[in-house]
Protein backbone atom coordinates (compact mmCIF):
# COMPACT_ATOMS: atom_id res chain seq x y z
CA UNK A 1 0.00 0.00 0.00
CA UNK A 2 1.59 3.26 -1.08
CA UNK A 3 0.43 6.50 0.34
CA UNK A 4 1.62 10.04 -0.60
CA UNK A 5 2.74 12.18 2.28
CA UNK A 6 3.12 16.04 2.04
CA UNK A 7 4.68 17.82 4.65
CA UNK A 8 5.34 21.43 5.38
CA UNK A 9 8.60 22.81 4.87
CA UNK A 10 9.90 22.97 8.63
CA UNK A 11 9.67 19.13 8.61
CA UNK A 12 10.93 18.30 4.82
CA UNK A 13 14.74 18.77 6.21
CA UNK A 14 14.29 15.62 8.38
CA UNK A 15 12.86 13.93 5.16
CA UNK A 16 15.90 14.43 3.33
CA UNK A 17 14.95 17.88 2.07
CA UNK A 18 11.55 16.29 0.39
CA UNK A 19 8.74 17.86 0.22
CA UNK A 20 6.84 14.73 -0.72
CA UNK A 21 7.76 11.24 0.17
CA UNK A 22 6.03 7.71 0.02
CA UNK A 23 4.44 5.96 2.74
CA UNK A 24 3.49 2.10 3.06
CA UNK A 25 0.87 1.17 6.14
CA UNK A 26 -3.14 0.01 6.14
CA UNK A 27 -3.50 2.84 8.46
CA UNK A 28 -2.62 6.02 9.06
CA UNK A 29 -0.61 5.33 12.26
CA UNK A 30 1.29 2.22 10.18
CA UNK A 31 2.57 4.84 7.52
CA UNK A 32 3.68 7.29 10.07
CA UNK A 33 5.58 4.80 11.57
CA UNK A 34 6.98 3.59 8.39
CA UNK A 35 8.31 6.80 8.34
CA UNK A 36 9.59 7.08 11.87
CA UNK A 37 11.22 3.77 10.88
CA UNK A 38 12.79 5.39 7.56
CA UNK A 39 13.46 9.01 8.49
CA UNK A 40 14.75 8.45 12.22
CA UNK A 41 14.64 12.38 13.06
CA UNK A 42 11.09 12.63 11.65
CA UNK A 43 9.08 10.37 13.96
CA UNK A 44 9.18 12.44 16.94
CA UNK A 45 7.60 15.25 14.91
CA UNK A 46 5.01 13.16 14.20
CA UNK A 47 4.24 11.29 17.20
CA UNK A 48 5.00 11.58 21.09
CA UNK A 49 7.21 8.75 22.48
CA UNK A 50 3.89 6.78 23.04
CA UNK A 51 3.21 6.49 19.44
CA UNK A 52 0.46 9.11 20.00
CA UNK A 53 -0.31 12.27 17.63
CA UNK A 54 0.19 15.84 19.04
CA UNK A 55 -2.45 18.23 19.23
CA UNK A 56 -0.79 20.40 17.29
CA UNK A 57 -0.04 18.76 14.94
CA UNK A 58 -2.98 17.76 12.56
CA UNK A 59 -2.91 15.22 9.56
CA UNK A 60 -5.46 15.08 6.67
CA UNK A 61 -6.32 12.24 4.19
CA UNK A 62 -7.31 13.33 1.13
CA UNK A 63 -8.06 16.83 2.59
CA UNK A 64 -10.45 15.49 5.47
CA UNK A 65 -8.89 15.91 9.16
CA UNK A 66 -8.35 12.59 10.51
CA UNK A 67 -9.55 13.61 13.91
CA UNK A 68 -13.18 12.84 12.21
CA UNK A 69 -12.17 9.57 10.73
CA UNK A 70 -10.41 7.63 14.20
CA UNK A 71 -7.39 9.61 14.26
CA UNK A 72 -3.90 7.12 13.99
CA UNK A 73 -6.73 4.18 13.37
CA UNK A 74 -7.73 6.15 10.02
CA UNK A 75 -7.89 3.26 7.24
CA UNK A 76 -5.71 4.70 3.97
CA UNK A 77 -5.27 2.59 0.56
CA UNK A 78 -3.21 3.39 -1.85
CA UNK A 79 -3.05 6.26 -3.98
CA UNK A 80 -4.41 7.70 -0.78
CA UNK A 81 -2.53 11.79 0.44
CA UNK A 82 -1.73 12.48 3.86
CA UNK A 83 -1.12 15.84 4.50
CA UNK A 84 0.63 16.80 7.67
CA UNK A 85 -0.01 20.62 9.11
CA UNK A 86 1.65 21.88 11.58
CA UNK A 87 -2.17 23.30 13.83
CA UNK A 88 -2.79 26.87 13.78
CA UNK A 89 -5.93 29.03 13.70
CA UNK A 90 -7.77 32.53 14.09
CA UNK A 91 -10.36 34.12 12.06
CA UNK B 1 33.56 83.71 8.71
CA UNK B 2 30.26 82.77 9.03
CA UNK B 3 29.25 79.40 10.50
CA UNK B 4 27.09 76.53 9.12
CA UNK B 5 24.95 74.72 10.87
CA UNK B 6 24.64 71.19 9.60
CA UNK B 7 21.07 70.50 9.89
CA UNK B 8 20.93 67.49 12.02
CA UNK B 9 19.80 63.85 10.87
CA UNK B 10 16.43 63.29 12.81
CA UNK B 11 16.71 60.00 14.65
CA UNK B 12 14.51 57.12 13.34
CA UNK B 13 15.35 54.19 14.40
CA UNK B 14 14.69 51.57 12.18
CA UNK B 15 11.56 49.20 12.49
CA UNK B 16 12.78 45.58 13.50
CA UNK B 17 10.54 42.90 14.71
CA UNK B 18 11.55 41.26 18.08
CA UNK B 19 12.93 37.08 18.39
CA UNK B 20 10.87 34.46 18.94
CA UNK B 21 10.39 31.46 21.34
CA UNK B 22 8.67 28.47 21.17
CA UNK B 23 6.05 28.20 23.67
CA UNK B 24 6.00 24.17 23.87
CA UNK B 25 9.95 23.21 23.85
CA UNK B 26 11.50 26.69 24.58
CA UNK B 27 13.47 26.43 21.86
CA UNK B 28 14.82 30.17 20.37
CA UNK B 29 14.67 31.19 16.75
CA UNK B 30 15.58 34.37 15.16
CA UNK B 31 13.00 37.18 13.92
CA UNK B 32 11.40 36.05 10.92
CA UNK B 33 8.38 35.20 9.31
CA UNK B 34 7.63 31.91 10.55
CA UNK B 35 4.99 30.73 13.09
CA UNK B 36 6.12 27.04 13.78
CA UNK B 37 9.06 25.51 15.84
CA UNK B 38 10.89 23.64 13.43
CA UNK B 39 12.02 21.36 16.51
CA UNK B 40 8.50 20.27 17.90
CA UNK B 41 6.12 22.41 15.44
CA UNK B 42 4.99 24.02 18.36
CA UNK B 43 4.06 27.38 18.13
CA UNK B 44 6.55 30.78 18.33
CA UNK B 45 5.64 33.53 20.49
CA UNK B 46 8.12 37.12 20.50
CA UNK B 47 10.54 37.49 22.99
CA UNK B 48 11.05 40.60 24.91
CA UNK B 49 14.00 41.92 26.03
CA UNK B 50 12.87 42.34 30.24
CA UNK B 51 15.52 45.20 31.00
CA UNK B 52 13.92 47.26 28.37
CA UNK B 53 12.66 50.94 29.19
CA UNK B 54 8.86 50.96 30.11
CA UNK B 55 6.62 54.29 29.99
CA UNK B 56 5.00 54.76 33.15
CA UNK B 57 1.19 55.88 33.27
CA UNK B 58 1.79 59.62 32.62
CA UNK B 59 3.98 58.62 29.95
CA UNK B 60 0.98 56.24 28.56
CA UNK B 61 -1.26 58.92 28.64
CA UNK B 62 0.20 62.05 26.96
CA UNK B 63 0.82 59.37 23.80
CA UNK B 64 -1.50 59.86 20.80
CA UNK B 65 -4.69 58.10 21.33
CA UNK B 66 -4.07 54.36 19.34
CA UNK B 67 -2.81 50.98 20.35
CA UNK B 68 0.40 52.05 19.77
CA UNK B 69 0.49 54.14 22.85
CA UNK B 70 1.43 50.61 24.41
CA UNK B 71 4.42 49.74 21.77
CA UNK B 72 7.05 48.52 24.08
CA UNK B 73 5.04 45.98 24.78
CA UNK B 74 3.86 44.69 21.04
CA UNK B 75 6.83 42.98 19.26
CA UNK B 76 8.70 45.47 17.43
CA UNK B 77 12.06 47.64 18.22
CA UNK B 78 12.09 51.10 16.22
CA UNK B 79 8.91 52.71 15.00
CA UNK B 80 5.80 51.70 13.38
CA UNK B 81 5.26 52.34 9.85
CA UNK B 82 1.83 51.32 9.02
CA UNK B 83 -1.68 51.28 10.61
CA UNK B 84 -0.84 54.08 12.83
CA UNK B 85 -4.76 54.78 14.05
CA UNK B 86 -5.73 51.21 14.88
CA UNK B 87 -7.00 50.38 18.76
CA UNK B 88 -7.63 52.86 21.30
CA UNK B 89 -11.27 52.27 21.41
CA UNK B 90 -14.10 53.55 23.79
CA UNK B 91 -14.65 51.89 26.96
CA UNK B 92 -18.18 52.64 27.18
CA UNK B 93 -20.39 52.63 30.25
CA UNK B 94 -23.14 50.37 30.18
CA UNK B 95 -25.36 50.74 33.36
CA UNK B 96 -28.97 49.09 31.73
CA UNK B 97 -26.95 46.23 30.49
CA UNK B 98 -25.52 46.07 34.44
CA UNK B 99 -29.20 45.84 35.26
CA UNK B 100 -30.17 43.06 33.15
CA UNK B 101 -26.54 41.51 34.20
CA UNK B 102 -27.56 41.76 37.65
CA UNK B 103 -23.90 42.64 38.26
CA UNK B 104 -22.44 46.15 40.00
CA UNK B 105 -21.34 48.18 36.44
CA UNK B 106 -21.16 47.12 33.39
CA UNK B 107 -18.51 48.56 30.40
CA UNK B 108 -18.83 47.33 26.81
CA UNK B 109 -15.13 47.53 25.08
CA UNK B 110 -16.69 48.83 21.93
CA UNK B 111 -14.38 47.79 19.02
CA UNK B 112 -16.81 47.59 16.61
CA UNK B 113 -15.20 51.30 15.98
CA UNK B 114 -12.12 50.13 15.47
CA UNK B 115 -9.83 51.82 12.77
CA UNK B 116 -9.94 50.90 9.80
CA UNK B 117 -11.92 48.10 9.59
CA UNK B 118 -14.79 48.54 12.82
CA UNK B 119 -13.36 45.26 14.48
CA UNK B 120 -10.76 44.38 16.85
CA UNK B 121 -8.97 42.22 13.80
CA UNK B 122 -7.81 45.98 13.07
CA UNK B 123 -5.43 45.70 16.41
CA UNK B 124 -3.80 42.04 15.16
CA UNK B 125 -3.44 43.49 11.63
CA UNK B 126 -1.86 46.33 12.81
CA UNK B 127 0.90 44.27 14.39
CA UNK B 128 1.43 41.88 11.53
CA UNK B 129 1.84 44.48 8.74
CA UNK B 130 4.35 46.19 10.70
CA UNK B 131 6.22 42.57 10.73
CA UNK B 132 5.69 42.38 7.04
CA UNK B 133 7.10 45.84 6.86
CA UNK B 134 10.44 44.67 8.67
CA UNK B 135 10.58 41.43 6.91
CA UNK B 136 10.07 43.17 3.63
CA UNK B 137 7.53 41.58 2.61
CA UNK B 138 5.08 42.52 -0.31
CA UNK B 139 1.94 40.53 0.25
CA UNK B 140 0.23 39.78 3.13
CA UNK B 141 -2.84 37.39 3.25
CA UNK B 142 -4.78 35.24 5.89
CA UNK B 143 -7.49 32.50 6.09
CA UNK B 144 -10.44 34.58 7.66
CA UNK B 145 -14.44 34.50 8.71
CA UNK B 146 -14.46 37.49 7.60
CA UNK B 147 -13.42 40.19 9.78
CA UNK B 148 -10.06 39.69 9.73
CA UNK B 149 -10.79 39.37 5.46
CA UNK B 150 -11.99 42.94 5.95
CA UNK B 151 -8.79 43.77 8.22
CA UNK B 152 -6.02 42.62 5.47
CA UNK B 153 -7.66 44.12 3.04
CA UNK B 154 -8.00 47.58 4.31
CA UNK B 155 -4.60 47.70 5.80
CA UNK B 156 -2.81 46.28 2.87
CA UNK B 157 -4.94 48.83 0.44
CA UNK B 158 -3.76 51.62 2.20
CA UNK B 159 0.20 50.47 2.70
CA UNK B 160 0.16 49.78 -0.93
CA UNK B 161 0.56 45.80 -0.34
CA UNK B 162 -0.99 43.52 -2.75
CA UNK B 163 -3.58 41.51 -0.32
CA UNK B 164 -4.49 37.81 -1.03
CA UNK B 165 -7.74 36.91 1.55
CA UNK B 166 -9.60 33.44 1.51
CA UNK B 167 -12.38 32.79 3.07
CA UNK B 168 -15.09 30.29 3.24
CA UNK B 169 -17.36 30.45 -0.03
CA UNK B 170 -20.79 30.88 2.29
CA UNK B 171 -20.36 34.30 4.35
CA UNK B 172 -22.20 37.29 4.84
CA UNK B 173 -22.74 39.69 1.98
CA UNK B 174 -21.16 42.60 4.19
CA UNK B 175 -18.18 40.65 4.94
CA UNK B 176 -17.83 39.90 1.24
CA UNK B 177 -18.40 42.81 0.15
CA UNK B 178 -17.01 44.87 2.67
CA UNK B 179 -13.76 42.75 2.21
CA UNK B 180 -13.20 43.13 -1.93
CA UNK B 181 -14.11 46.94 -1.72
CA UNK B 182 -10.61 47.46 -0.95
CA UNK B 183 -9.29 45.97 -3.87
CA UNK B 184 -7.50 42.66 -2.52
CA UNK B 185 -7.21 39.23 -4.53
CA UNK B 186 -9.93 37.59 -2.76
CA UNK B 187 -10.90 33.88 -3.18
CA UNK B 188 -13.81 32.29 -2.06
CA UNK B 189 -13.08 28.38 -0.95
CA UNK B 190 -15.90 25.34 -0.64
CA UNK B 191 -15.63 24.50 2.68
CA UNK B 192 -15.61 25.39 6.04
CA UNK B 193 -13.17 28.30 7.65
CA UNK B 194 -10.95 25.11 8.76
CA UNK B 195 -10.32 23.79 5.18
CA UNK B 196 -9.28 27.47 4.26
CA UNK B 197 -7.19 27.72 7.22
CA UNK B 198 -5.64 24.47 6.79
CA UNK B 199 -5.28 25.62 2.73
CA UNK B 200 -3.47 29.27 4.06
CA UNK B 201 -0.86 27.16 5.80
CA UNK B 202 0.04 25.33 2.65
CA UNK B 203 -0.20 28.55 0.51
CA UNK B 204 2.32 30.31 3.37
CA UNK B 205 4.83 27.85 2.87
CA UNK B 206 4.65 27.45 -0.68
CA UNK B 207 4.74 31.08 -2.11
CA UNK B 208 6.87 32.97 0.48
CA UNK B 209 3.80 35.79 1.31
CA UNK B 210 3.19 37.20 5.27
CA UNK B 211 -0.22 35.06 5.71
CA UNK B 212 -1.22 37.33 8.59
CA UNK B 213 -2.54 34.16 10.66
CA UNK B 214 -0.17 31.55 9.75
CA UNK B 215 3.03 32.62 9.37
CA UNK B 216 3.27 35.90 11.20
CA UNK B 217 0.77 34.59 13.90
CA UNK B 218 3.56 35.04 16.60
CA UNK B 219 3.63 39.03 15.89
CA UNK B 220 0.25 39.22 14.75
CA UNK B 221 -1.20 37.47 18.05
CA UNK B 222 0.20 40.24 20.44
CA UNK B 223 -1.97 43.07 18.70
CA UNK B 224 -4.78 41.26 20.97
CA UNK B 225 -2.89 42.29 24.32
CA UNK B 226 -3.91 45.96 23.86
CA UNK B 227 -7.52 45.33 24.44
CA UNK B 228 -6.20 44.46 27.94
CA UNK B 229 -4.23 47.23 28.45
CA UNK B 230 -7.06 49.91 27.34
CA UNK B 231 -9.35 48.43 29.68
CA UNK B 232 -6.69 48.95 32.39
CA UNK B 233 -6.01 52.63 31.33
CA UNK B 234 -9.23 53.31 30.68
CA UNK B 235 -11.06 52.27 33.69
CA UNK B 236 -8.19 54.83 36.14
CA UNK B 237 -5.09 51.85 35.89
CA UNK B 238 -7.16 49.53 37.66
CA UNK B 239 -8.48 46.01 36.16
CA UNK B 240 -12.63 45.00 36.69
CA UNK B 241 -13.25 42.09 38.47
CA UNK B 242 -14.67 40.19 35.03
CA UNK B 243 -13.77 40.03 31.40
CA UNK B 244 -16.18 38.42 28.79
CA UNK B 245 -14.92 37.80 25.40
CA UNK B 246 -16.40 35.91 22.03
CA UNK B 247 -13.76 32.94 21.12
CA UNK B 248 -12.74 31.86 17.46
CA UNK B 249 -9.47 30.46 17.62
CA UNK B 250 -9.20 31.05 21.21
CA UNK B 251 -6.47 33.16 20.80
CA UNK B 252 -8.36 36.47 22.22
CA UNK B 253 -8.58 34.98 25.45
CA UNK B 254 -4.88 34.04 26.47
CA UNK B 255 -3.32 37.00 24.69
CA UNK B 256 -6.17 39.43 27.80
CA UNK B 257 -4.85 37.25 30.18
CA UNK B 258 -1.40 37.77 29.09
CA UNK B 259 -1.72 41.37 28.07
CA UNK B 260 -3.30 41.75 32.13
CA UNK B 261 -0.59 40.08 33.56
CA UNK B 262 1.93 42.26 31.77
CA UNK B 263 0.53 45.47 33.34
CA UNK B 264 0.84 43.42 36.67
CA UNK B 265 4.35 43.57 36.20
CA UNK B 266 5.25 46.43 34.83
CA UNK B 267 3.53 47.69 38.43
CA UNK B 268 0.98 49.93 36.24
CA UNK B 269 -2.29 48.31 37.58
CA UNK B 270 -2.38 46.64 41.19
CA UNK B 271 -4.97 44.00 42.19
CA UNK B 272 -6.48 40.40 40.88
CA UNK B 273 -6.21 39.55 37.14
CA UNK B 274 -9.87 39.57 35.90
CA UNK B 275 -11.64 36.58 35.57
CA UNK B 276 -11.77 35.79 31.92
CA UNK B 277 -14.90 34.07 30.57
CA UNK B 278 -15.27 33.01 27.14
CA UNK B 279 -18.24 33.02 24.60
CA UNK B 280 -19.09 30.92 21.88
CA UNK B 281 -22.29 29.80 19.67
CA UNK B 282 -23.58 26.13 20.84
CA UNK B 283 -23.29 25.22 17.32
CA UNK B 284 -19.77 25.70 17.52
CA UNK B 285 -18.14 25.59 20.98
CA UNK B 286 -15.30 22.88 21.50
CA UNK B 287 -13.68 25.71 23.53
CA UNK B 288 -16.60 25.63 25.69
CA UNK B 289 -16.74 22.17 25.92
CA UNK B 290 -13.17 21.73 26.95
CA UNK B 291 -14.11 23.76 29.67
CA UNK B 292 -17.01 22.42 31.05
CA UNK B 293 -15.48 18.57 30.41
CA UNK B 294 -12.35 19.38 31.36
CA UNK B 295 -9.21 17.42 30.19
CA UNK B 296 -6.79 19.17 27.88
CA UNK B 297 -7.10 18.77 24.09
CA UNK B 298 -10.08 20.33 21.73
CA UNK B 299 -12.37 17.85 20.29
CA UNK B 300 -12.83 19.77 17.00
CA UNK B 301 -16.49 19.73 15.35
CA UNK B 302 -18.47 21.05 12.20
CA UNK B 303 -19.47 24.48 12.88
CA UNK B 304 -23.43 24.90 12.40
CA UNK B 305 -24.02 28.29 13.61
CA UNK B 306 -24.89 31.83 12.49
CA UNK B 307 -22.13 33.17 14.19
CA UNK B 308 -19.84 33.16 10.97
CA UNK B 309 -17.18 34.68 12.87
CA UNK B 310 -16.63 32.35 15.60
CA UNK B 311 -17.51 29.44 13.32
CA UNK B 312 -13.83 27.77 14.48
CA UNK B 313 -14.14 23.83 14.56
CA UNK B 314 -10.49 23.48 15.40
CA UNK B 315 -9.42 26.18 17.15
CA UNK B 316 -5.56 25.71 18.27
CA UNK B 317 -5.35 28.24 20.71
CA UNK B 318 -8.40 26.41 22.26
CA UNK B 319 -6.26 25.10 24.99
CA UNK B 320 -4.69 28.05 25.75
CA UNK B 321 -7.80 30.25 25.91
CA UNK B 322 -8.88 27.22 28.52
CA UNK B 323 -6.41 27.69 30.40
CA UNK B 324 -6.69 31.58 30.96
CA UNK B 325 -10.18 30.92 31.75
CA UNK B 326 -9.03 28.50 34.34
CA UNK B 327 -6.03 30.29 35.83
CA UNK B 328 -8.04 33.22 36.20
CA UNK B 329 -11.11 31.77 38.37
CA UNK B 330 -13.24 32.18 35.26
CA UNK B 331 -15.86 30.10 33.14
CA UNK B 332 -17.45 29.75 29.38
CA UNK B 333 -20.81 29.24 28.23
CA UNK B 334 -22.37 28.52 25.00
CA UNK B 335 -25.44 30.06 23.66
CA UNK B 336 -28.50 29.02 20.88
CA UNK B 337 -28.28 31.74 17.75
CA UNK B 338 -31.82 32.31 18.85
CA UNK B 339 -30.18 33.83 21.81
CA UNK B 340 -27.25 35.84 20.18
CA UNK B 341 -29.85 37.36 18.38
CA UNK B 342 -31.33 38.49 21.31
CA UNK B 343 -28.36 39.68 22.65
CA UNK B 344 -27.51 41.79 20.00
CA UNK B 345 -31.13 43.75 20.65
CA UNK B 346 -30.07 44.01 24.08
CA UNK B 347 -26.96 45.98 23.64
CA UNK B 348 -28.22 47.90 20.56
CA UNK B 349 -31.16 48.71 23.17
CA UNK B 350 -29.52 49.19 26.44
CA UNK B 351 -25.75 50.56 25.17
CA UNK B 352 -26.50 51.77 21.45
CA UNK B 353 -23.73 49.75 20.58
CA UNK B 354 -24.88 47.88 17.12
CA UNK B 355 -22.94 44.38 17.32
CA UNK B 356 -22.45 41.71 14.71
CA UNK B 357 -23.27 38.02 15.99
CA UNK B 358 -19.98 37.56 17.96
CA UNK B 359 -21.28 40.21 20.21
CA UNK B 360 -24.79 38.75 20.59
CA UNK B 361 -22.81 35.85 21.23
CA UNK B 362 -20.71 37.45 23.69
CA UNK B 363 -23.80 39.40 25.91
CA UNK B 364 -26.08 36.33 25.53
CA UNK B 365 -23.34 34.27 27.21
CA UNK B 366 -22.66 37.07 29.73
CA UNK B 367 -26.76 36.60 31.07
CA UNK B 368 -26.28 33.28 30.88
CA UNK B 369 -23.28 33.33 33.30
CA UNK B 370 -24.95 35.25 35.37
CA UNK B 371 -28.35 33.09 35.90
CA UNK B 372 -25.46 30.62 36.61
CA UNK B 373 -24.58 32.61 39.62
CA UNK B 374 -20.90 32.63 37.67
CA UNK B 375 -21.12 36.63 37.44
CA UNK B 376 -21.99 37.94 40.83
CA UNK B 377 -24.29 40.98 41.58
CA UNK B 378 -20.86 42.67 43.13
CA UNK B 379 -19.25 42.18 39.96
CA UNK B 380 -17.70 44.95 37.38
CA UNK B 381 -17.67 43.32 34.37
CA UNK B 382 -16.04 44.22 30.62
CA UNK B 383 -17.62 42.93 27.67
CA UNK B 384 -15.47 42.84 24.57
CA UNK B 385 -17.91 43.59 21.65
CA UNK B 386 -15.57 43.23 18.53
CA UNK B 387 -17.22 43.62 15.67
CA UNK B 388 -19.70 45.93 13.87
CA UNK B 389 -23.34 44.82 13.06
CA UNK B 390 -23.69 46.11 9.79
CA UNK B 391 -21.29 43.54 8.56
CA UNK B 392 -23.98 41.02 9.33
CA UNK B 393 -27.23 42.38 8.54
CA UNK B 394 -28.79 38.85 7.78
CA UNK B 395 -28.98 37.93 11.81
CA UNK B 396 -31.55 40.77 12.45
CA UNK B 397 -33.04 40.88 8.91
CA UNK B 398 -36.77 39.84 9.37
CA UNK B 399 -36.49 39.58 13.20
CA UNK B 400 -36.99 43.40 14.16
CA UNK B 401 -41.15 44.77 13.99
CA UNK B 402 -41.31 46.15 10.67
CA UNK B 403 -41.64 50.47 10.86
CA UNK B 404 -45.26 51.86 9.37
CA UNK B 405 -45.30 53.29 6.30
CA UNK B 406 -47.51 56.79 6.58
CA UNK B 407 -48.46 59.28 3.90
CA UNK B 408 -46.91 62.76 4.82
CA UNK B 409 -49.56 63.66 7.28
CA UNK B 410 -49.25 65.03 10.78
CA UNK B 411 -52.77 62.94 11.56
CA UNK B 412 -50.88 59.86 10.36
CA UNK B 413 -47.70 60.75 13.28
CA UNK B 414 -51.21 61.73 15.55
CA UNK B 415 -52.38 58.13 14.89
CA UNK B 416 -49.33 56.45 15.78
CA UNK B 417 -48.15 58.35 18.74
CA UNK B 418 -52.10 57.77 20.26
CA UNK B 419 -50.90 53.74 19.20
CA UNK B 420 -47.35 54.41 20.71
CA UNK B 421 -47.21 52.40 23.99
Amino acid sequence: MSITVNLPSVLAAHAGGARTIEANGRTLGEAVADLATRFPALGPRLRDKDGKPYPFVVFYVNDEDVRFRGGFGAPVQDGDEVTVIPAIAGG
Amino acid sequence: MSSTATPRPTLRRELTARPLRCRNCGADRAAAPVSICDQCLGPLDPVYDPARPLPDANAIAARAPSLWRYREWLPFQGEPVHSLDSGFTPLVAAPALARRLGVARAWVKNDTVCHPSLSFKDRVVAAAINAAAAFGLDTIGCASTGNLANAVAAHAARAGLTAWVFIPEELEAGKVLGTSVYGPKLVRVRGTYDDVNRLCAQVADRFGWGIVNVNLRGYYGEGSKTVAYEIAEQLGWRFPNAVVAPMAGGSLLSKLRKGFAEFLDAGLVRGASPRLYGAQASGCAPIVRLVERGGTQIEPEIPRTIARSLAIGNPADGVFAMRAMRDSGGWAAAVSDEDLVDGIRFLAEDVGVFAETAGGVTVAAALELARGGRLRSDDEVVLCITGHGLKTLEAVTGVLSEAPVIAPRLREVAALVERSP
